[in-house]
């Protein structure tokens, strides 16, 4: 986590010894015209008489949390106070271990085995039609008990395990998830830091280019790429979800560039000598860590989902490797006999999209110089009473 | 404003040209197209592999022939639209004409209807901004923004539209779902509305025996068998929906707004057995003219009412016209519904496969039957994909709103004494929907690829499922009438997106 966050002191202001400083806090907050009025920006109405010491009392809560705190060190700190955030965090880390562990690796030639007694294309003897042996139901409420058994997930109709094919799936769509986000970052902030930089003819030919991509339905784009490539593994899968997602993020970046391009530290950095591209990558961008970070996020979020729906049109990976996109094509039509083939991997897709969607969450907030949720039922409680005081105080 | 319009209209087909040269290129290297004939085993093979290569121009190069694609297009302008032969040998044109009609269907039922309830759920949920109603619609939008469409689709398949089929036989609402239900709806409706625990008891209440009554009537008359509304219902519901209108566009204080509803809702009442006596001869567009009628029925009586601003009324007026002719209409439908589901249908009326029943205009040609077997059809694959556009355009509707709230002009129009109706509804709602128009737009694509998984669940023969096949049999010219369709659209939302954006935010001038 900590290679997101802004080294302390670069990314925007840091507030620690200066509370009486107008700028917002975060980095993310300087860039976008801040819509709102100063209530919400804690430190930038000290001293404006009586009526801002009502906001200021409301505020009292967060001035506390920020005081003496670098940028970074307070986005993790409100990240880390997420609560959504954290309990997804810790499930899809969760998954990632569990996928890792039991099917082990298979990684340009690399063969580990991992703890799970299949492997995903063992064919083994069918048990009980194929049905799952697993059971969640203790016996005193009328279940099987908890158990694990054989084949958690069922078997397919060759008898394939499904447990060991959701792992290995789970693995796929997830390295298939990374690549995708490592990529389209890559991608996404060089066009859109040159596009806004630059701006000009540079700046209108870099955003036609993304109008052309986004043009373009992103199914139709990534299905007829996988259909061509797809067949060479599920890098190549990830490669050409990668093509396909970038330009939201470019705008986005861009945009952001573009104003902070204006801003006097970049005038000071022109003006002791240091080159474009320096500018762009060491005394901008840092300022856009937030929008980047989050939609990178809900790109990769959105990635798991779009994974899904090419291997459920049978263009996403290929046999014999799996992604869960591809288990739910090759069982779709052992729906109504065993529709447990269709629901494991399912249920996957839906929790580790979720679970990313809440860190993207969890991360947007923490970015956001604008948000008040941090406060549970206590600091409420005392920021309403500090609130009283002032007003007592101002009457 | 014209300069703008020209400029962004040439921009755009210059954007869509060059995509569509992508696209071309990518699909005539995505395979080879003759392999469905390479395989087969006629004497003439040879002839035939032949003769198919120079309809589809496979004897000159990809990037060349793209131009004698685009050359067909061009010649559209001129009315002679050419978008060359499937790899079957059917032409693009005529396989295009009756799938853009269904798809077309379907996203414009899903799209109207997502954004009306996505607003709706958003602007409720950020005026209970972190009630227990807004964290339960916010991890619900999560749940549904993470769904994958196929997964809504098939289990509104298997457990909604068979589920309910079968119900349908029995139509007795089971005891669990009769206590349930009503308890459900009561915790909504408190959530909703909010209030102090005096009020929120009492609208739990009153809702809780509202919906027990009316569950309780449909499981004992076994009205889904054979439902109709009537004219007490009619006009029961015509007042509440009056008075809604009123309360939202007026305020209940403007004492000739209200009348002026309370008289259209007469005038419906009495239009009722009018409409029921000429409904046998109506077609789609007569009854859209008699909405229009309607309309302007209302926004005489509102505008005749006079008051100290008369187009207020009038306005009140018109709305609640529309929503009672709304219900006139749901109701002659509903008196179709017993022939419709027992005679053509079988006793299964949510249909889970295709977009029409097959050779239905030969058993009949009622415009009402076939508006029930449209609204069947449609019914389940509308709602798959509403369920996952809505719940982005709830979140982004509440973000948008609670963004406003904290505007200095809300504090002003709260400082200078305005109620919090005028408020929310003049000054906050307004402004938070003109960011949506963006989203809208942008979200027209997405919607647009959403429906290739649901026709392919629900089997329906739209623009997804052409564009499947024509990406399995490398069907380049099939897969670019297919591009060529949707990329207009999204230009075209997008525009419209642009124009709309400067009508509505005075602030954003476009650039001439």
């Amino acid at each position: 986590m900590s290679s997101l966050i802004p080294p302390p002191g670069r990314g925007g202001s840091s507030i620690d010894d200066n509370p009486s400083e107008s700028e917002p806090p975060l980095g993310s907050g300087d860039a976008e015209t801040s819509l709102t009025d100063g209530t919400q920006l804690p430190e930038g109405q000290a001293g404006n008489g009586s009526a801002s010491r009502v906001d200021r009392a409301e505020n009292a809560i967060e001035l506390k949390e920020v005081e003496g705190r670098s940028q970074g060190a307070i986005v993790m700190r409100r990240f880390l106070r997420h609560r959504g955030a954290m309990i997804s965090l810790a499930i899809l880390v969760f998954i990632i271990l569990v996928s890792l562990s039991s099917e082990g690796l298979d990684l340009l030639g690399i063969r580990v085995h991992g703890w799970w007694e299949w492997t995903w294309t063992d064919l083994a003897s069918i048990q009980n039609a194929g049905r799952p042996t697993l059971s969640l139901i203790p016996e005193w409420l009328g279940g099987a008990g908890i158990r694990w058994g054989d084949h958690p997930f069922g078997q397919d109709s060759l008898g394939r395990d499904v447990f060991a094919e959701v792992m290995r799936g789970s693995q796929q769509s997830l390295m298939i998830v990374f690549v995708v986000g490592i990529l389209c970052t890559i991608i996404g902030v060089v066009v859109g830091a040159v596009a806004g930089y630059f701006r000009g003819w540079v700046d209108s030919v870099l955003m036609r280019l993304t109008d052309v991509v986004l043009i373009i339905p992103l199914i139709v784009l990534t299905a007829t790429l996988a259909h061509t490539y797809g067949a060479s593994g599920s890098i190549v899968v990830a490669v050409v979800l990668a093509l396909a997602s970038w330009p939201q993020l470019a705008r986005l970046v861009r945009g952001d560039v573009l104003g902070l391009r204006e801003r006097e530290f970049v005038d000071a950095a022109r003006v002791a000598g240091a080159s474009s591209g320096r500018i762009m990558f060491v005394h901008i961008l840092p300022n856009a860590i937030g929008v980047i970070v989050v939609n990178t996020t809900l790109v990769m979020a959105a990635t798991i989902l779009t994974e899904a729906a090419l291997g459920f049109l049978g263009f996403g990976v290929q046999p014999p490797d799996v992604s869960l996109g591809s288990i739910v094509f090759q069982y779709e039509n052992a729906f109504d006999t065993r529709p447990w083939l269709f629901f494991s991997p399912t249920i996957f897709v839906v929790i580790i999209a979720l679970t990313v969607n809440f860190i993207g969450d969890g991360l947007r907030d923490a970015f956001d110089p604008r948000q008040k949720r941090a406060l549970n039922k206590a600091a409420r409680k005392s920021a309403a009473a500090a609130r009283a005081k002032a007003s007592v105080r101002t009457q | 404003m014209l300069t703008f319009l020209t400029r962004r209209i040439v921009v755009s087909v210059l954007v869509l040209l060059a995509a569509s040269f992508l696209v071309y290129m990518l699909a005539a290297n995505s395979g080879d197209p003759l392999s469905a004939l390479r395989t087969s085993t006629s004497p003439n093979k040879a002839a035939e592999l032949h003769q198919r290569s120079l309809q589809l121009h496979l004897n000159i190069p990809a990037p060349v022939r793209y131009f004698y694609w685009l050359w067909g297009v061009i010649q559209g302008i001129g009315g002679h639209l050419d978008l060359g032969t499937s790899v079957t040998g059917q032409p693009v044109t005529s396989m295009l004409s009756s799938a853009v009609g269904v798809t077309v269907q379907l996203l414009t039922a899903s799209f109207i209807l997502a954004i009306i309830f996505g607003v709706l759920i958003g602007i409720t949920s950020a005026l209970r901004q972190y009630s227990g109603y807004d964290y339960s619609v916010t991890f619900l939008a999560f749940l549904f923004f993470s769904l994958p469409s196929f997964f809504v689709a098939v289990i509104l398949k298997a457990y909604v539209g068979i589920a309910f089929n079968n119900f349908l036989q029995d139509p007795t609402i089971a005891t669990w779902l009769l206590i349930g239900l009503p308890l459900l709806s009561g915790l909504i409706w408190q959530g909703i509305l909010g209030g102090d625990a005096r009020k929120r008891l009492l609208t739990f209440a009153i809702a809780a025996v509202v919906t027990f009554g009316v569950l309780f009537y449909i499981s004992a008359t076994h009205w889904l068998n054979n439902p109709s509304l009537g004219l007490p219902v009619i006009l029961v519901l015509g007042l509440g929906l009056g008075l809604l209108v009123v309360v939202l566009t007026t305020g209940i204080e403007n004492r000739k707004s209200l009348y002026t509803a309370v008289v259209v809702v007469a005038i419906g009442a009495l239009a009722y057995f009018g409409f029921d006596a000429i409904s046998r001869s109506l077609n789609v567009w007569s009854v859209l003219g008699l909405g229009v009628v309607a309309i302007g029925v209302g926004v005489l009586v509102g505008y005749l009412f006079a008051g100290p601003d008369r187009w207020l009324s009038a306005r009140t007026g018109g709305i609640t016209a529309l929503l009672v002719g709304g219900l006139i209409v749901v109701d002659r439908f509903m008196q179709d519904w017993q022939l419709y589901a027992t005679q053509v249908v079988s006793g299964r009326p949510i249909a889970t496969v295709g977009a029409a029943t097959p050779n239905l205009s030969d058993v009949t040609h009622s415009f009402w039957i076939q508006g029930l077997d449209s609204f069947t059809h449609l019914l389940l694959p509308t709602l798959s994909l509403m369920l996952i556009s809505l719940a982005g355009y709830s979140r982004y509707s509440r973000a948008n709103l609670l963004d406003v709230l904290n505007q200095d002009y809300i504090r002003t129009a709260r400082a200078k004494g305005l109620n919090e109706r005028t408020v929310i509804m003049r000054h906050a709602f307004r402004n938070a929907l003109i960011p949506l128009t963006t989203v809208i737009a942008f979200d027209i694509g997405a919607l647009v690829g959403g429906a290739i998984i649901t026709e392919t669940v629900f089997a329906w023969s739209g623009m997804g499922v052409l564009f499947n096949n024509a990406l399995q049999q490398t069907d380049v010219n099939a897969l670019m009438g297919y591009f060529i369709v949707t990329g207009v659209i999204i230009v075209i939302f997008n525009i419209v997106a642009d124009l709309l954006y400067s009508v509505l935010d005075p602030r954003i001038r476009v650039a001439v």
